[in-house]
């Protein structure tokens, strides 16, 4: 036979019992062309666009689906930044087209669409200062559009005005979903140096060097890995660890690429890029804490977290790099807190804490990322939070990022619960030291320097 | 769906029965798939697997239809059946 038995069901039991499947197709559509400075002309537009270019996602992500054996869960759609699109400074212009964007969505049936997108990490304009302006109020009433925001890159430093404006949305809209533990905070990520090709929610949106259309693909398959460290046993030693990761990341990237190629050629658009990431789930066996526990650690959040994390993360690119030609995104492992059965308990227990979390993203994408922190916690210690986490992306020219819901009501001890892929949380201690005239100050932290870099 | 080839490779796990491989060829033949290549064992003296390479170039079937007439065919059994196109394994274990 072309196939051994060994391989055939080696892959019949990745996804029948790791649960190795393709996350999310996400179609990016350039909304490039929609920009009106009548607000209902300009949401007209988008949502004519939306619908023309994601009119059969639905029925051939079933199709491919279906015609490979191989599980999609998600489809979704990433625009390009919606401060790009919307050409006037007026909070209710921004807030007509997110709804327009909400209604294309949910005619289409996808489960996400990103790109209610500003890129501040120098400075804003009065276009962006709108866009911020109406943010939470479009988080509390859209379904599926998700927000993202720019703080800091490399190469311009971090916006501190901007974390402090941030801060405050945050809490804004925590206050105004606080019905449902502050979920609109769920659909908001803040970044430092992101991707413009990311095909995972929250913060997707399709850049400006991008093209009128592409499909983004990411996968998911920590069980697979996880499986694959089990049978090789306590005994091998981490040289052999990292290239048995490397194998089991070939084999899932692979069936990403063949997803992806497949994808553009039902749909007539290119295929852009596939996501190496590792993307937890709340179910169990289908976590990255999990690959850290059979790495030999108790509990993700253990000394040595971060040398496993950087090992895992490192070994899953190289073997996914060989599997594909089109390897772009945030292409690196997860660790939200919400979205993993192993980090949700290791937080219960204490054993991970904001801290641990935060050396943790210094070797791994993407950062803090879906924590809860109590709803008391202020503006002025959100604002440094972020902030710590910018510098991280700052500083190692990577991308991090913030998701983080301050749990209205909510103390240490209690939990959100989100359901589906966004998961619970336990609420989880944040220092109590203030940094609240560092905060205030304000301005904007210098670029850091790319040379004597020690 | 435009393919050159329409190779499937159908996967059958589970508790060892008389008749398990009669059954899914029979439903195979009725749907008008040809097998190219069959293996079956039977792990640790009790688990029967068996793996078999069909090309259903002349079956208008979807693959889902596929996977359903199949397990129709061994209802009853304790027996876990996948069908999935070729495609899949060559790109997972072919460089």
């Amino acid at each position: 036979m072309k196939f051994s038995s060994e391989e055939i069901l080696e892959t019949v039991g990745m996804i029948a019992e790791d649960k190795l499947d393709i996350r999310t197709v996400t179609l990016g559509v350039s909304l490039l062309d929609c920009s009106d400075p009548d607000p209902a002309a300009c949401a007209r537009k988008v949502r004519r666009k939306i619908l023309a270019k994601a009119a059969k996602l639905s029925e051939k992500t079933r199709f491919v689906a279906d015609e490979y054996g191989l599980p999609i869960i998600n489809k979704r759609i990433s625009l390009t930044p919606l401060s790009l699109v919307v050409p006037v400074a007026d909070p209710a212009a921004f807030a007509e087209v997110a709804r327009a964007v909400d209604e294309a969505g949910a005619e289409l049936g996808v489960d996400f669409i990103g790109g209610y997108t500003a890129m501040i990490q120098k400075g804003e304009t009065a276009i962006d200062r709108a866009l911020i302006a109406a943010m939470p109020g479009v988080l509390a009433t859209t379904g599926r559009f998700c927000a993202s925001v720019v703080l800091a890159s490399t190469r311009a430093g971090i916006n501190m005005d901007g974390c402090y404006a941030m801060s405050r949305v945050i809490k804004e809209t925590a206050a105004r979903t606080a019905d449902r533990d502050g979920i609109g905070c769920a659909k908001l990520v803040l970044f430092a140096n992101p991707v413009e090709d990311n095909p995972f929610m929250a913060g997707a949106f399709f850049g400006t060097g991008e093209s009128e259309s592409a499909i983004l693909v990411g996968v998911s398959g920590p069980g697979a890995v996880r499986r694959a460290l089990q049978k090789l046993g306590p005994e091998a030693d981490l040289g052999q660890v990292a290239e048995t990761i490397k194998k089991t990341a070939f084999k899932i990237t692979r069936a990403g690429e063949l997803v992806g190629r497949a994808m553009a050629d039902q749909l007539g658009v290119s295929f852009g890029i596939l996501d190496l990431s590792l993307a937890p789930t709340p179910a169990e066996g289908d976590s990255v804490g999990q690959i850290l526990e059979t790495m030999g650690l108790a509990m993700p959040g253990a000394p040595g977290s971060t040398a496993a994390l950087m090992m895992l993360n490192d070994a899953v690119k190289k073997g996914g790099l060989f599997a594909s030609s089109s390897v772009g995104g945030l292409s690196g492992a997860f660790i939200p807190v919400s979205e993993d059965a192993s980090m949700i308990a290791a937080a219960e227990a204490g054993a991970i804490t904001i801290e641990k979390l935060e050396a943790m993203t210094s070797v791994c994408s993407v950062g803090l990322d879906m924590i809860a922190v109590p709803g008391t916690t202020s503006e002025e210690t959100l604002a440094a939070v972020i902030a710590d986490e910018m510098a991280i992306g700052c500083a190692n020219n990577k991308t991090t990022a913030v998701r983080i819901i301050p749990a209205p009501g909510k103390d240490v001890g209690d939990s959100v619960s989100f359901g589906g892929l966004l998961g619970k949380a336990p609420v989880m201690a944040v220092s109590g030291i203030s940094a609240d005239i560092f905060v205030r100050r304000g301005g904007r932290i210098p670029a850091p320097l790319q040379a004597l870099t020690n | 769906m435009e393919k050159k080839k329409k190779h499937i490779i159908v996967t059958v796990i589970g508790r060892d029965e008389v008749g398990i491989v009669a059954r899914i060829a029979t439903s195979l033949a009725g749907q008008n798939i040809n097998i190219i290549d069959i293996n079956q064992t039977i792990l640790g003296g009790e688990l029967f697997a068996m793996t078999l390479l069909a090309d259903r170039v002349n079956c208008s079937l979807s693959l889902p239809e596929i996977t359903a007439r199949l397990k129709e065919s061994v209802e009853g059994m304790a027996l876990q059946v996948t069908v999935q196109d070729s495609e899949v394994f060559q790109y997972m274990h072919r460089v």
